[in-house]
């Protein structure tokens, strides 16, 4: 059983079909990108994905739960449990420090725990500035803050929405640098992106085109890294 | 770490780091709560820094004979049935026809001392009398007998049982005084009850004594019960003139301070509501992030609560103290006289600032748990 798997959904508005009869399978430990232009729908089946939204038609289904059929109080919770968010603006709690804000993730998972939220800063390479405010962070840094929250309750998947969007070079590497261990580790990570230099890294990149899945493309030389 | 640690951190967090922010609203909730705490204090010491302004137009209640005359220890019984605390002033009169330069008129001896505080609107020229022998003349029998300060008059007194042959007593005063009143006062020639009894010869008569009471109408009504009651030489009655018109004077203020705290009560939810729905707008993007994150509804409730009642109780405490520091002002330059910090105010005035708050949060943040964690990350 794939640990993600899409069939045949659709996501409407009025007349605009977001997403057109998509079908789409992912494997538990695969990287997989999501590329496509603007409007092509990849931000709405990240919000599927991530179950902030429910397609119009069809079923998603998470570890075999057809997400689709929740109730949002239980799509909170799947969220909650199965699924870790990187977001292109970051979105950092600002009057939290670094550490506080990984710790939110374990709040709201299960309880607090400030070792282990060390431990996962000092994954990302920012245990020196875990008592820092976002505010005293480089974007790059943020970056890494949000993909600790992301990881710190061992999630099923980790959905990153244009990651690398608001990086620079060196940041960007970085970041990807941290998908390739995380996913060394056996994480399932989902990339949504425009970047093609960072969706090829994936083992496969899906293109989105008017709410269709227009082609797969497989990485036959994968490395997980940057083939610069 | 436990949950309940993070919890607090959170929201104090919230606070201390956003602080500009959280400042208005803790401005809106703390001059709230300092209109409250100082309304409600002027509210409750109104009765008695009133009642201390009313004892200054005269005694409030009258002792009268209940045949003829009664004597000190009758006043003196009637008066130990005061509480101690409330009584202003209790001051006897007696009454008797005299002669100065063969011109009849009445004499009226007294307690010197404690007149001045039944009757605080006398006005006086001069020095009040202080010992034997001098006297203080009203301002009518000064102009048409001549009088002045310093002057000596003799007094006749012609005994009730008196034949033709008996010749009058007499005393030598000194005018040391002349009394100013606007009133029926000013006809009479005021001497010290000690004098009287020489002049008379007759000791401890008292013809009516003028008692000022602070205390409230119920309570003065019920004292004139208690004192008819007990002391039978005496007629107790209340002055109605004065004490109606304090009762209502009082009923009118005190109704007026309840309005205007009920406005401004009023007026404190609608500041603390715009200003805490505007705190909550400008967060739906946090709100969003924790909702994608992983909070509940009720988890996000929790924490918006957990910081409107620390800012309510922060507020409400600021708002007691200013409040408090605000009534003194008031009572001091209005009554001049100060008032005493009232704890149970305090505490009411915390409570009253942490429900609003709580009560005017509720539903923007309600609203705020409705943000859709999608749309607000994606900045729309």
């Amino acid at each position: 059983m794939s640990l993600l798997e899409l069939k045949h959904v659709y996501k409407i508005y009025g007349d605009l079909h977001a997403l057109d009869d998509v079908n789409l399978k992912v494997e538990k430990g695969e990287w997989v990108s999501i590329m496509g232009p603007s409007g092509s729908g990849k931000s709405t089946m990240m919000n599927i994905i991530g179950c902030m939204d429910k397609p119009s038609k069809g079923e998603v289904l998470l570890d075999g739960v057809d997400i689709a059929k929740e109730s949002s109080k239980n799509l909170t919770l799947i969220r909650r449990d199965k699924i870790g968010l990187i977001f292109q603006q970051f979105h950092l709690v600002n009057y939290l420090s670094a550490l506080e804000n990984v710790m939110l993730a374990q709040y709201y998972h299960s309880v607090p725990d400030k070792e282990e939220a060390m431990q996962a800063l000092e994954r990302v390479g920012l245990a020196d500035r875990a008592r820092h405010l976002p505010s005293q962070l480089s974007g790059g840094e943020q970056q890494r803050v949000c993909v600790a929250r992301a990881l710190i309750n061992y999630p099923e998947i980790i959905l990153a929405d244009e990651p690398t969007g608001n990086l620079d070079d060196k940041n960007e590497e970085i970041v990807v640098d941290l998908f390739h261990k995380l996913h060394a580790e056996g994480t399932t990570l989902i990339v949504v992106t425009h970047d093609p230099e960072v969706a090829e890294v994936a083992q496969r990149t899906v293109v989105l085109r008017h709410g269709k899945l227009e082609r797969e493309v497989i990485n036959e030389n994968f490395t997980g890294t940057f083939q610069h | 770490m436990k949950k309940r640690k993070m919890f607090y951190r959170m929201v104090t967090a919230s606070l201390m780091r956003r602080r500009s922010r959280m400042l208005i609203a803790l401005l809106a909730v703390a001059i709230g709560a300092t209109i409250l705490s100082g309304l409600m204090t002027i509210y409750f010491d109104v009765p008695r820094q009133m009642g201390a302004q009313f004892r200054n137009y005269g005694a409030n209640m009258i002792f009268t004979p209940a045949q003829e005359e009664f004597q000190q220890a009758d006043l003196e019984q009637g008066i130990s049935l005061i509480d101690p605390k409330e009584l202003v002033g209790a001051t006897p009169f007696r009454y008797e026809s005299v002669r100065i330069h063969e011109q009849p008129l009445m004499a009226a001896a007294t307690d010197m001392e404690s007149v001045g505080k039944t009757s605080p609107y006398w006005s006086v020229d001069g020095e009040w009398p202080s010992v034997s022998r001098q006297a203080m003349v009203g301002k009518t029998i000064a102009e048409n007998l001549n009088l002045s300060i310093g002057d000596q008059m003799t007094i006749n007194y012609t005994p009730e049982d008196a034949d033709e042959e008996t010749p009058d007593n007499w005393i030598d005063c000194k005018v040391t005084a002349i009394l100013n009143t606007g009133g029926s006062e000013e006809e009479y020639v005021y001497l010290s009850m000690e004098d009287m009894e020489d002049l008379t010869g007759v000791p401890g008569v008292i013809d009516l004594a003028e008692i000022s009471v602070s205390a409230t109408s119920e309570k003065l009504s019920s004292y004139v019960e208690t004192i008819n009651a007990s002391v039978d030489s005496v007629r107790a009655e209340l002055v109605k003139r004065v004490t109606a018109s304090e009762t209502s004077v009082l009923s009118k203020l005190q109704a007026l301070v309840l309005l205007v705290t009920i406005i401004v009560l009023a007026l404190t939810m609608i500041c603390v509501a715009t200003t805490m729905t505007a705190v909550v707008t400008e967060r739906r993007q946090e709100i969003g992030l924790r909702k994608a994150i992983g909070a509940s509804d009720a988890s996000i409730m929790k924490e918006f609560m957990g910081e409107s009642l620390l800012l309510g109780a922060i507020g409400g405490i600021l708002g007691a103290i200013v409040g408090f520091v605000f009534a003194q002002v008031v009572s001091v330059n209005v009554f001049g006289s100060s008032i005493s910090f009232r704890p149970l105010l305090a505490i009411i005035t915390i409570i009253v600032s942490v429900l609003i708050t709580a009560l005017t949060c509720v539903l923007p943040i309600r609203s705020a748990t409705r943000v859709d964690p999608a749309l607000v990350l994606k900045g729309e």
